[in-house]
């Protein structure tokens, strides 16, 4: 990651952490959810960003995760953090392998297809069978806690907890892509032929790739049970899918910063046409006005929002440096 | 010369795409400081062949060894960490990496550790040096912080060499490595092939005559998938058949 990139995490996460002090019960739900679904995409970003893998059955890892937390937490007294959080993770990882270990055997448009497939196959398993409670859902009887040290049961330590996942989540990451296994997987995004006419054998690192990010997505997963308390199967469905899609596209493939500014953006977008306050009865369409936005955004950014800095940088210093720039844009 | 060391045999190899027969039971031995040159028309199964000794394809029947083991059912990335490099016909580099970083992804290959995952890449000084010097002997040593995709077609060949250099392999497979070369490229290319085969055995399949007479000590020519002719590059280009079929009469 360069100089600009870090000092931007570094303010944008003393932001998050200055929340609760401005922002009232509501902002405070928000932000926290926000911060969930920025992790959620940072672990998309790892395959589809990093590695050049369009998974597009990601929320399957984030709702196991999701599902996971519920079914295994006891059904008298509130359950430690210590096991049921690592317990939710490998859920989700466990999954992750099954699906990478079937669907890295494809490529292109068939990879895409077949991890939607999968997704769908867990999706309609909650959704049919009693085991998850079926399309009701099922509701999270005592929140986890640790210890006297911290009770997920109150907002502010919930949001604190949240942050430090996606702190830490954020940084595990930086550190992976700088390392020669990130190394390698940006090789293999560039150009597998080579990687493996050098001696790699990509697949082991593709589906190491693949089982991190559904692990972090279990996190995501995890999270969101706890915050809301109830896990519904739509945490599983393609909808979800298709948005955390978005939200990295949006903030800019190849960025790890970009997973953060896309799913700020995304839910924001999503709040702004939802609110009755601004757009009166047509908040009840806000689909199209989200979904016009996010046509426009790409169409002018094609390379994501993490692009306006260099975009005005480039108007300003006219288009000399332009195909160095160019160069730069493209992650690295 | 001291003794013939063969790094690379093939015997019988056979490849179909469909009903065609692109290679033929084709046998062939590279040596150790000798460039043995594959020629033959479009279509003659050079780069099938090629893609067969690399293990990027299976071959339909045949045995391949290197360094006198049998690696026919290996993989391509395992064959390339025994130490067989190849290049590609169609360049095939990392665009959006620098010269440096390019080589140094090469010769990461020898020194994986994935596991080490808080380690920076960048600081890892063996690939690094290794990165520098195929960089050098490639001729790129001024180029190193520039972007690949905007090297020139000549530089990005030679990019290419060096890709497959840093990976250290005993025995390089080179597709048509002066295509598209400017005279003063080819010459610099020649002169990297001569030094390079002291300590290397080379294959090179190349459609530019006069560097291939120039260069190879022995020279395979393939008709239609199969072998006509493998011999010195005297005795080849006095081959009535290779005359016929691929050199003209002149």
């Amino acid at each position: 990651m360069d100089r600009s990139g870090a000092l931007f995490a570094v303010l944008a996460f003393l932001a998050l952490a200055a929340v609760p002090a401005v922002a009232g019960s509501f902002g405070v739900d928000l932000v926290t959810k926000i911060m969930i679904y920025a992790i959620f995409a940072l672990s998309l970003e790892l395959l589809a960003g990093s590695t050049g893998l369009v998974c597009f059955g990601q929320a399957a890892f984030f709702g196991i995760g999701a599902y996971a937390t519920v079914l295994l937490s006891p059904q008298h007294g509130p359950p430690s953090l210590v096991w049921m959080l690592p317990a939710s993770v490998l859920c989700a990882a466990a999954y992750a392998l099954i699906v990478g270990a079937l669907s890295l055997r494809t490529k292109g448009a068939y990879f895409i297809m077949v991890t939607l497939a999968f997704a769908q196959m867990a999706y309609y398993v909650v959704h049919d069978t009693p085991l998850g409670g079926g399309t009701d859902g099922i509701y999270l009887a005592t929140k986890p806690v640790l210890g006297p040290w911290l009770d997920l049961n109150k907002p502010l330590a919930f949001l604190g907890f949240t942050l430090g996942c996606q702190a830490a989540v954020f940084v595990f990451l930086a550190l992976l892509l700088r390392s020669r296994f990130g190394r390698a997987l940006a090789g293999i995004r560039v150009n597998e032929q080579r990687m493996r006419a050098s001696g790699f054998s990509t697949y082991p690192y593709k589906l190491a790739a693949f089982v991190i990010s559904g692990a972090i997505a279990g996190l995501a997963g995890f999270l969101f049970a706890v915050k809301d308390g109830f896990v519904t199967p739509e945490l599983l469905s393609w909808h979800l899918s298709a948005a955390v899609l978005v939200m990295v596209i949006l903030g800019g493939l190849g960025h790890l910063r970009g997973a953060l500014i896309g799913a700020f953006a995304f839910a924001l977008l999503q709040e702004f046409f939802q609110s009755e306050a601004i757009f009166g009865a047509f908040a009840r369409h806000w689909h199209l006005g989200l979904g016009l936005t996010v046509i426009a955004c790409v169409a002018l950014l094609p390379h994501g929002l993490v692009q306006v800095p260099g975009q005005l940088r480039e108007r300003l210093l006219g288009r000399a440096q332009r195909s160095a720039t160019e160069m730069r844009n493209e992650p690295l | 010369m001291s003794r013939s060391e063969i790094l690379l045999r093939c015997r019988e190899i056979t490849h179909r795409w469909g009903g065609l027969v692109a290679v033929d039971r084709v046998s062939l031995e590279l040596e150790r400081g000798s460039v043995h040159a594959v020629i033959g028309t479009n279509g003659a199964g050079k780069s099938t062949l090629v893609d067969i000794l690399s293990g990027e394809i299976a071959s339909a029947a045949g045995r391949v060894e290197l360094l006198g083991q049998d690696v026919t059912g290996w993989s391509q990335p395992r064959r390339a960490s025994a130490g067989l490099g190849r290049s590609y016909q169609r360049t095939t580099i990392y665009p959006s990496f620098t010269v440096l970083e390019n080589c140094r992804l090469a010769a990461q290959a020898r020194a994986q550790k994935p596991w080490a995952w808080w380690r920076d890449a960048q600081r890892c000084k063996a690939s690094i040096a290794e990165a520098r010097n195929a960089a050098q002997r490639a001729g790129l040593e001024e180029l190193l912080d520039r972007y690949a995709g905007l090297l020139s077609h000549g530089q990005k060949r030679q990019l290419e060499i060096a890709l497959c250099l840093a990976t250290k392999p005993r025995v390089l497979l080179l597709d048509e490595p002066l295509a598209g070369m400017g005279a003063g490229e080819t010459e610099g290319m020649l002169n990297l092939l001569g030094e390079l085969k002291a300590d290397h055995a080379i294959l090179l399949v190349e459609h530019d005559m006069d560097a291939v007479f120039r260069i190879a000590d022995r020279i395979t020519v393939m008709v239609n998938g199969a072998v006509i002719a493998s011999d010195t590059p005297q005795a080849v280009r006095a081959n009535p058949e290779v005359q016929l079929a691929y050199l003209g009469c002149d």
